[in-house]
């Protein structure tokens, strides 16, 4: 465990409905790991999660909390929300499956593909939910595919 | 690489500029900084839109195209007209009389890139047919675009289309039959007449052989020749060939009008270009087939070496799509033998410029990054462009870089100034040890009166 203090560190909230500033914070993500050079397909990844799990939030939830930190050899991602939680989670990983309102799906998302698509794009995906509490999605991109990254 | 590969149409006359901040704003990729009341534009970053062009109030940027005198290099000179080049003359003038009008300046023969642009359509439905697409796939038309992923948006190389653009194909062609006729490829000089600076980059940097594009004249130095001759000319219907098919692409829309039944979606002026391209780099359109994408407002009509207004010339182009319904097929034996000749195929694979990253190295790259943030704290945030950047954040990357200095911005300036001015004030209020407080006090209330 060579690598245990992050590079850097970034903690932003995000707003349950917010829909203005949804995406905020993948863009700066995506800032971020394109500055620091890192290649197209990686960043692409990582950016499309992060999306998709701050669009949950924004979507379902409250309130969360986003953080990441990005370590010489991955980025960890955890985004931590008080809603409703996953009633199946298994069901939840189905593509095309949503819970999100008929208003929201009219407005192009909620289309059901959240969940799978963080699965797809990270190598490591954790979630733990609980019913009128709340979802924690935690995930990991390696730098490198033989350290289990995807090859990118 | 060929030696121009690095050529760049929009240009400043350093005469012109005064070194006001109206381009830093607008430049889509942050390219260009004011430095000793001069703009300078960064080469790696320039997609060559135009933006600057058409933002400048002293008209200093301008597009470097060819002069017509450049057709003496050659024998046998083609004129290919872009779509964009019939929206400038009047309504109802028949198309034959344009094309005329280009021989009437010495070209000897005429290729329409309208006609280019049908036969790519028909490439184009072949390549959305197959089942491995990534989705949505990209035009490729519009060089500023495809330069703007390259800069800006590399995640998304894979979704551009990967077959030439109209003029690549249109070129290619009048040039195989043109050495068909029995000229040497030598002696063939194949010139565009462009709506945009982007289009002439594209040109300069056309590789050589079957590629090679001889140069890009300006639509407005065309159309300023022809305007008062073109309608006592001969109207040549004989040397048209192109439809609505291809007229249409002059403006936005007209590509996924000449394309098979699909999910399209158009997108026309650079900053709506980045915004669509930012919501495919988060995943989303996945859902649409083809997204054609146009620097220029309203699409290659809008183009800053257009002359007409780009809602009148989009006017003219719809009455022309109108009035040239009748599509000439293609034969599948032609289709085949340009395929077998490459003349789809683009020379230059797309390329990841990474002109975003800030140190080869990632770790130091992320410790600029947060430099860089902390910096920003300190800046006012008004992005008001005084010091030569386009925003504050802009600064603050280039002040970590090491291209600019912290006092470049006047307000961190005035807040040196003060600072210094106010212990310059303290040292003025000691009092020397030889004299007492009180003869200093008396001295001060003399001064005052």
């Amino acid at each position: 465990m060579a690598h245990n203090t992050p590079l850097i560190k970034i903690e932003r909230k995000i707003s349950g409905g917010d829909f203005q500033s949804a995406g905020d914070i993948s863009s700066e993500v995506k800032k971020i790991l394109q500055q620091a050079g890192f290649s197209p397909a990686f960043n692409r990844r990582v950016v499309i999660a992060v999306y998709e799990a701050e669009m949950n939030v924004v979507i379902h939830a409250y309130q969360g909390v986003f953080l990441t930190e990005i370590y010489p050899d991955r980025v960890y991602v955890v985004i931590d929300d008080e809603g409703p939680g996953i009633p199946d989670l298994e069901l939840a990983f189905q593509e095309g499956y949503s819970t999100a309102p008929p208003h929201i799906r009219e407005m192009g998302f909620g289309a059901g593909y959240g969940l799978s698509n963080m699965k797809k794009c990270s190598d490591r995906l954790q979630i733990s939910t609980e019913m009128g509490k709340g979802t924690k999605v935690e995930m990991e991109f390696f730098l490198e595919p033989s350290k289990g990254g995807k090859s990118s | 690489m060929n030696q121009e590969a690095r050529f760049h149409s929009v240009r400043l006359d350093e005469e012109k500029c005064k070194g006001c901040t109206h381009c830093i704003r607008k430049c889509p990729t942050e390219a260009i900084r004011v430095k000793g009341s001069k703009a300078q534009i960064d080469e790696e970053r320039c997609i060559d839109c135009g933006e600057c062009i058409r933002t400048c109030p002293n008209h200093a940027k301008y597009a470097r195209t060819d002069p017509l005198v450049a057709l003496e290099r050659f024998s046998y000179n083609i004129a290919l007209p872009a779509p964009a080049f019939y929206a400038q003359f009047r309504v109802n003038t028949p198309l034959g009389k344009m094309l005329n009008g280009l021989l009437s300046l010495g070209f000897d023969q005429v290729f329409e890139v309208a006609r280019g642009a049908e036969i790519l359509a028909e490439e184009i439905n072949r390549f959305l047919s197959q089942k491995k697409i990534t989705r949505p796939v990209i035009s490729s038309a519009c060089p500023a675009v495809v330069r703007l992923i390259e800069v800006k948006f590399p995640s998304l190389l894979d979704n551009l289309l990967p077959l030439e653009s109209p003029l690549g194909v249109a070129s290619k062609i009048a040039r195989l039959e043109a050495m068909r006729k029995g000229f040497a490829p030598e002696e063939i000089g194949l010139f565009f007449i462009t709506p945009c600076p982007a289009k002439v980059t594209e040109v300069r940097q056309s590789e050589q052989n079957l590629s090679r594009i001889d140069g890009a004249i300006s639509i407005s130095s065309v159309y300023a020749r022809l305007i008062n001759s073109i309608d006592q000319l001969p109207d040549r219907s004989d040397i048209q060939l192109s439809s609505w098919k291809g007229i249409g692409w002059g403006r936005s829309g007209g590509e996924q009008e000449s394309l098979c039944e699909g999910e399209y979606m158009a997108v026309d002026g650079i900053h709506q270009v980045i915004s669509v391209l930012e919501k495919i780099e988060l995943g989303e359109l996945k859902n649409v087939t083809y997204c054609e994408a146009q620097a220029c407002i309203g699409g290659c009509i809008g183009g800053v070496l257009a002359v007409q207004n780009p809602f009148i010339a989009k006017v003219s182009v719809n009455n022309l799509v109108k009035r040239y319904g009748t599509f000439h097929p293609i034969s599948q034996q032609d289709l085949d033998e340009w395929r077998i000749k490459q003349v789809f195929t683009r020379a230059r694979p797309y390329q990841v410029r990474e002109v975003l990253k800030l140190d080869s190295d990632f770790k130091k790259a992320l410790e600029k990054y947060q430099r860089i943030e902390k910096f920003l704290e300190e800046l006012p945030g008004l992005d008001c462009g005084a010091c030569g950047s386009p925003t504050c954040r802009a600064l603050a990357e280039d002040v970590i870089l090491g291209k600019a200095q912290e006092i470049d911005c006047p307000f961190l300036l005035r807040d040196q100034l003060l600072k210094k001015a106010r212990e310059i004030y303290e040292l003025a209020k000691r009092v020397p040890q030889t004299m007492s407080p009180k003869e200093e006090k008396e001295k001060e209330n003399v001064e005052s009166q």
